[in-house]
């Protein structure tokens, strides 16, 4: 199926800004759906609030379009009632894990089969520019006028140790690998995360005088390398792409079908 | 009548009555005082393939039941006041989105952390009103347990025939007082099922285009048709619209489908209404101290009747002013600061015979303290 087939065009255009990196996660998310093959029918995505939270009305599946942060919540609903659906949940940074955070380090830890794909562009676009959790100390945002001293999350940490199954980190730059860790991020049977770091030049680049779009692709380049790669050992300041963690755990809705044997046989 | 005759909790029979209306899906988080709701549903639930889940928070909950519901699940979550508390905003997503759900707060003192262990009423108004925004809301409660199990399935059929949310709203003396149940027989209560589209695969499918009669034919959610679900304002497709036309056609929807339907939802009981001179107004376990003092007053012959409310909102005002048209004076029996008297006074012709008799110190108010309002009101002293 051509990617254009998972689109709804009726609803087009988007809202995202010129520059806007979510454009090309959406294109690296299709793709991967693509390659899979995977039926529309057979997909949901579940999303909170936020400018990569619209990614879901855009899209021809079944869509959840939630409330602020507690997408995951809602999907664990729906994946519990049809574990046979493939569970997409995309966020944004600020989504995931501010005001969502409870609710992440949870679905880590339950390995529940579904994909959360954290859409990390350090800063809340859809109010106009204030600092998130993955800002990060030093930056400038519409509430951080003087700097901003709150640290940051690193969002690959805090998923291996809440016990997520699949972690990696992939950027818009780097677009077709992208579509790689998304598919075998989809494919893995548990919880997995990818973070997707995705430039947006309105209001982060603008603060933070990171110049143009290009030049922020551009960054993602030049501040990022493969995991494990010999550039990390001579500069440490590189943040590392790839699959961090891949691991087998016992997946949620499987094991609760277990449960649900011992009840009825009265054990 | 047939049926099982049993011994239990309140919590227990709301429990029984869940399981009776269809319930297969339960996601919660401990509480007192409606813990045993969540510990019961643990090992009832998945003994007949449903399930049951404890989540991170009482946020997480009812998100879990909502996407559960879409899915074409019957789903219950239950808490208490600080839950309840906690759960307002997802409330008013499943009122915008038009998904069926339950909501039980079995009421404790409040605000904040309170007096967990002990009754109040004092989540009336918030029933009501914790959502922001304009809306209408079906908030329903009874006084013992064959009541109890009654209203429970209500809740379930309204929710399913109104597409909303329904709060039943219980309190701690309820919740965890033990008294007989009779178990009905299945088919003995009718249940509504969700009223599925008639609309085939492959043919477009609205599903925020109401029919005639104000009800919306769903779809469940990862079957055939595939849509869009938002919290936003959303024109017939579910998609996000800013349209004036569209927004104000749907806030009117969402308000008059229930709010036009106050006869169908309204659930009360009388006790010797019709000749009363002195009308108590009661709902919950308060019902049960004024339902004494009315048995007990009759006896020495005062004309003295209870009006008990199961339903509390929408409130059923044509029926309280119905019936407290004849009283001299009306008392409302509650445990809280006069949260249902507000309503009634809105209610009646002659609001200032309105009085309130009430206890907000987490003791269950006893028919002594009715009585001596009584005698203040009568003049006869304390």
């Amino acid at each position: 199926m051509a990617v254009g087939n998972y689109i709804r065009e009726r609803f087009f255009p988007h809202i995202w800004c010129p520059g806007c990196g979510h454009g090309i996660v959406l294109n690296g998310l299709l793709r991967a759906i693509e390659n899979m093959g995977l039926k529309k029918n057979d997909i949901v995505m579940v999303s909170g609030i936020g400018c990569s939270s619209r990614i879901a009305g855009y899209l021809d599946f079944h869509t959840l379009h939630t409330i602020h942060g507690r997408a995951l919540a809602f999907a664990v609903g729906v994946k519990m009632s049809r574990p046979e659906l493939t569970l997409l949940v995309p966020m944004g940074d600020g989504d995931a894990l501010s005001i969502g955070g409870n609710h992440f380090i949870h679905a880590c830890r339950r390995n529940i089969d579904m994909t959360a794909i954290v859409m990390n562009n350090r800063i809340y676009g859809m109010t106009g520019g204030q600092y998130s959790p993955l800002s990060g100390y030093g930056t400038m945002a519409t509430t951080a006028p003087y700097t901003n001293i709150d640290q940051e999350f690193d969002i690959v940490n805090m998923a291996t140790a809440a016990g997520a199954t699949f972690v990696a980190r992939a950027t818009a730059y780097h677009v077709l690998q992208m579509a790689e860790v998304l598919e075998a991020a989809i494919r893995h049977k548990g919880f997995s995360v990818v973070e997707v770091m995705s430039p947006c030049p309105t209001y982060f680049g603008r603060k933070n005088k990171e110049g143009s779009v290009v030049d922020m692709l551009e960054k993602l380049k030049t501040t990022t390398t493969p995991l494990g790669s010999k550039a990390k050992q001579e500069n440490p300041s590189l943040i590392e792409r790839g699959v961090f963690v891949k691991k087998e755990m016992p997946e949620y809705c499987a094991e609760y079908q277990k449960i649900i044997e011992r009840a009825m046989k009265g054990k | 009548m047939g049926g099982k005759l049993t011994f239990v909790q309140g919590n227990e029979a709301c429990v029984e009555a869940a399981l009776y209306a269809g319930l297969d899906f339960f996601a919660g988080y401990p509480i007192t005082p409606s813990t045993e709701i969540a510990e019961l549903m643990s090992a009832r639930l998945p003994q007949k393939g449903g399930m049951f889940m404890q989540m991170e928070d009482e946020i997480a909950s009812i998100c879990a039941i909502i996407g559960a519901s879409l899915t074409g699940r019957k789903v219950l979550t239950a808490t208490s006041g600080p839950g309840f508390s906690l759960m307002q905003e997802a409330l008013g997503y499943a009122i915008m989105a038009e998904i069926p759900c339950v909501i039980v707060d079995v009421q404790r003192g409040g605000p904040s952390t309170g007096l967990p262990t002990k009754v109040s009423q004092g989540d009336v108004n918030q029933a009501r009103w914790g959502v922001h925004g304009d809306h209408s809301i079906i908030a329903l409660t009874a006084s013992n347990h064959q009541d109890v199990f009654a209203i429970t399935v209500d809740a379930f059929n309204f929710s399913e025939t109104y597409r909303t949310p329904v709060i039943l709203l219980f309190d701690e003396v309820i919740g965890h007082m033990r008294e007989r149940l009779r178990i009905p027989e299945p088919g003995e209560i009718p249940l509504v099922e969700r009223l599925k589209t008639s609309v085939r695969e492959g043919v477009d499918y609205h599903p925020y285009l109401p029919r005639e009669d104000g009800r919306l034919p769903m779809s469940d959610f990862g079957g055939v048709h595939r849509y869009n679900v938002t919290g936003l304002f959303h024109d017939m497709w579910g998609f996000p619209s800013e349209n004036p036309v569209v927004v104000h056609e749907l806030l009117r929807h969402l308000v008059d489908k229930i709010e036009s339907h106050v006869d169908e939802v309204t659930r009360y009981r009388e006790y010797f209404v019709d000749d009363a001179e002195i009308l108590l107004i009661s709902y919950g376990s308060s019902a049960r101290s004024a339902l004494h003092v009315v048995a007990d007053r009759r006896k020495h012959g005062e004309r003295i009747g209870l009006l008990e409310l199961q339903t509390l909102w929408p409130f059923p005002s044509a029926l309280v002013r119905e019936k407290s048209k004849k009283a001299r004076y009306v008392v409302v029996v509650e445990m809280n600061m006069g949260q249902v008297l507000q309503s009634v006074r809105e209610s009646v012709e002659k609001p200032e015979r309105v009085f309130l008799s009430n206890r907000v110190d987490g003791v269950m108010i006893t028919p002594v303290d009715i009585r001596n309002i009584l005698r203040l009101i009568q003049g006869k002293g304390v």
